[in-house]
């Protein structure tokens, strides 16, 4: 087993049930993901992405082939093993942040860590350490509503990087922001990709996909 | 465990807050109809505490005669024979059952509401028409003067003993015995002052006057006195004394023309058909909290779709079926269990207020029987609310607008 790869699709395909038919989403993608890496998967919407996407983040499982993440073969556990993984492993960045209303930023990034079962003390330390290290050090009592949205996407992101993931998903991250915030934004994924983590950039956007340094692009369900 | 679930107790009362109008209205349903358990329970209890107290005064060795039929064991239709009938019971009879050798004491019981006048001062009272006897069978002894004596009350004279209260109002300080009254048109003369019964629930058992039961047929113009209440010698004769009583009646009577009762047997039918109807009217108030718990369970469904996006986000970062299930759950249990406590708070509340006029009594059986029946409520119409979170997809979830 290669010891830097971190997450290996083999042929895989997600097909879903409407109506009668099987409609074919995804159809044999093979994809592997090394340690270290800053992938932008590109594709026009009703590509294949989103779902290519619920399937690395773990979020749904395959109608056949396998999934490896760190060499364990993951597509065929059940949902609260996946929850648990997904707890430990992955960090997920959202174009609408999904921050949870009238409760403050520091909860917020807490919520992966409740789940996790560290102790109070040691997450309230954590949660303000990665606060700051996202420059929300003035910010930390504030609701979602009272942020800015490239503030709110900070304490996304450092929601998503609490608990140390192998794996950070960003799914158009930059969607909802005017381009300056979306540019600092984007600096920080770089940011943390040079700090040695695993970047994967679910985009539309070519402009933002060539800042990556790997493209996969995706079209009818097929890499291409 | 612990710590998470505190964190999940944590997390519901923060999102309930933000809520705070909705939150205190859907508990609402629930805070009144514990309060109603809890208020009617004490009442019938009160109530039954009450009369139960009343009867046991009279001492366990004590027999009552009524008029008509009187069956103890039938239930709540028992008392329709007795006293609805007209009575054939006479003073004669209650002399001759004195002879009976296991009865120790037998008194003639008549009651009629009275005027009694005394230097232009009235006052409405109950007139009760008794024995020679009373004070020893009532234990309730004069503290001023004397009571009646048999001789007065075979000769019918115009004689009364004035409850504390009625002294009391009448005279003030001055000594009654030997002053003349006037009782709807007779005169009276004062013998004595019986010593306080005080109130027992709202009525105040002080606010009466004796007079001979002989006199009371005579001035009330009746016939009949009310009832008989015969005094047995000692407990394990009360048995022979009934049988006594009902051989010596039946020499005048029918047999369908009165009915001997121990208190005993009396005491367990009131008991019963207090029961009876403190179930009852608890059962209706319980409608109200399953009412209260539909409309939980109702608030619930709206805040899962609401929180729809929120749910898929949490299980996204690593919330497992079970601890969103948990967290909704917690939420209406929460819920119910505040309504409870609140309810419970009310209850005792007014039924203490209540208290003042009218006997009634929490117990403690029905104030854990509600906070339980509550959180009950809470978990049954909490489940489904819960299980529909905890199933939703995360990515349909994550879409949801």
């Amino acid at each position: 087993m290669k010891n830097n790869n971190l997450l290996h699709l083999e042929k895989v395909s997600k097909a879903y049930q409407v109506d009668s038919f099987a409609v074919k989403v995804l159809n044999h993608v093979s994809l592997e993901i090394k340690k270290n890496e800053f992938i932008a998967i590109v594709g026009p919407s009703g590509s294949g992405k989103s779902t290519l996407m619920n399937l690395m983040g773990l979020l749904d499982t395959p109608t056949s082939g396998k999934i490896l993440l760190e060499g364990k073969d993951v597509s065929r556990l059940d949902e609260s093993k996946l929850a648990e993984i997904r707890n430990r492993k992955i960090g997920f960045v959202f174009q609408t942040f999904n921050l949870i209303p009238r409760t403050s930023a520091l909860a917020n990034v807490e919520l992966p860590l409740i789940y996790a079962g560290v102790p109070d003390e040691e997450r309230k330390k954590r949660s303000l350490e990665m606060l700051i290290e996202m420059g929300l050090e003035k910010r930390v009592e504030h609701f979602p509503n009272q942020l800015s949205g490239g503030e709110q996407q900070r304490v996304a992101i450092a929601r998503a990087l609490i608990n140390r993931p192998s794996l950070i998903l960003a799914d158009e991250p930059t969607g909802n922001l005017d381009s300056k915030t979306g540019a600092q934004i984007l600096e920080i994924f770089h940011k943390l990709n040079k700090e040695g983590n695993t970047i994967v950039l679910i985009t539309h956007d070519l402009e933002i996909a060539k800042t990556a340094k790997r493209i996969v692009k995706i079209y009818d369900g097929q890499i291409v | 465990m612990m710590g998470k679930l505190f964190e999940t107790l944590r997390l519901a009362l923060v999102t309930l807050k933000a809520n705070k109008m909705r939150s205190s209205l859907t508990m609402l349903g629930v805070i009144i109809g514990v309060m109603s358990v809890i208020l009617l329970v004490s009442i019938g209890s009160g109530l039954k505490t009450y009369i139960t107290g009343q009867l046991e005064g009279l001492g366990s060795n004590l027999l009552m005669v009524m008029p008509g039929e009187f069956d103890v064991n039938s239930g709540s239709g028992a008392m329709q024979g007795a006293g609805m009938m007209a009575s054939k019971l006479t003073v004669n009879q209650a002399r001759e059952l004195r002879q009976g050798s296991a009865i120790k004491a037998v008194m003639a019981y008549t009651e009629n509401n009275a005027t009694i006048t005394y230097k232009g001062k009235s006052r409405i009272t109950q007139a009760a028409g008794v024995s020679y006897e009373y004070p020893e069978i009532r234990n309730q002894y004069p503290v001023y003067g004397s009571f009646f004596t048999a001789s007065q009350e075979a000769a019918a004279k115009k004689v009364v003993a004035l409850g504390y209260t009625v002294a009391d109002k009448l005279f003030g300080q001055e000594d009654p015995t030997g002053k003349k009254v006037t009782i709807s048109d007779n005169k009276f003369t004062v013998i004595g002052v019986l010593e306080k019964k005080g109130a027992l629930g709202g009525s105040d058992m002080d606010n009466q006057i004796f007079i001979p039961a002989t006199t009371a047929l005579s001035t009330f113009e009746m016939e009949n006195v009310m009832a008989f209440w015969v005094q047995a010698k000692d407990k394990d004769q009360v048995e022979l004394a009934k049988k006594q009583t009902e051989e010596i009646l039946l020499k005048t009577l029918k047999d369908d023309e009165f009915s001997v009762v121990d208190t005993k047997s009396l005491l367990s039918m009131v008991t019963q058909i207090l029961g009876t109807l403190t179930l009852a009217l608890a059962g209706i108030a319980a409608i109200s909290l399953i009412v209260g718990g539909i409309g939980i369970m109702n608030i619930m469904l709206v805040s899962v779709t609401e929180r729809t996006k929120e749910i898929g986000l949490r299980k996204a970062i690593g919330a497992t079926r079970k601890i969103i299930m948990t967290q909704f759950l917690i939420e209406s249990i929460v819920l119910s269990a505040g309504g409870g406590i609140i309810g419970i708070l009310l209850g005792t509340g007014f039924s203490m207020i209540i208290n003042q006029f009218f006997p009634a009594a929490v117990t403690a059986w029905s104030v854990l029987l509600a906070f339980f029946v509550s959180v009950i409520i809470g978990i049954t119409f909490g489940v489904l609310p819960a299980a529909r979170a905890a199933r939703l997809n995360p990515i349909q979830a994550l879409r949801y607008e």
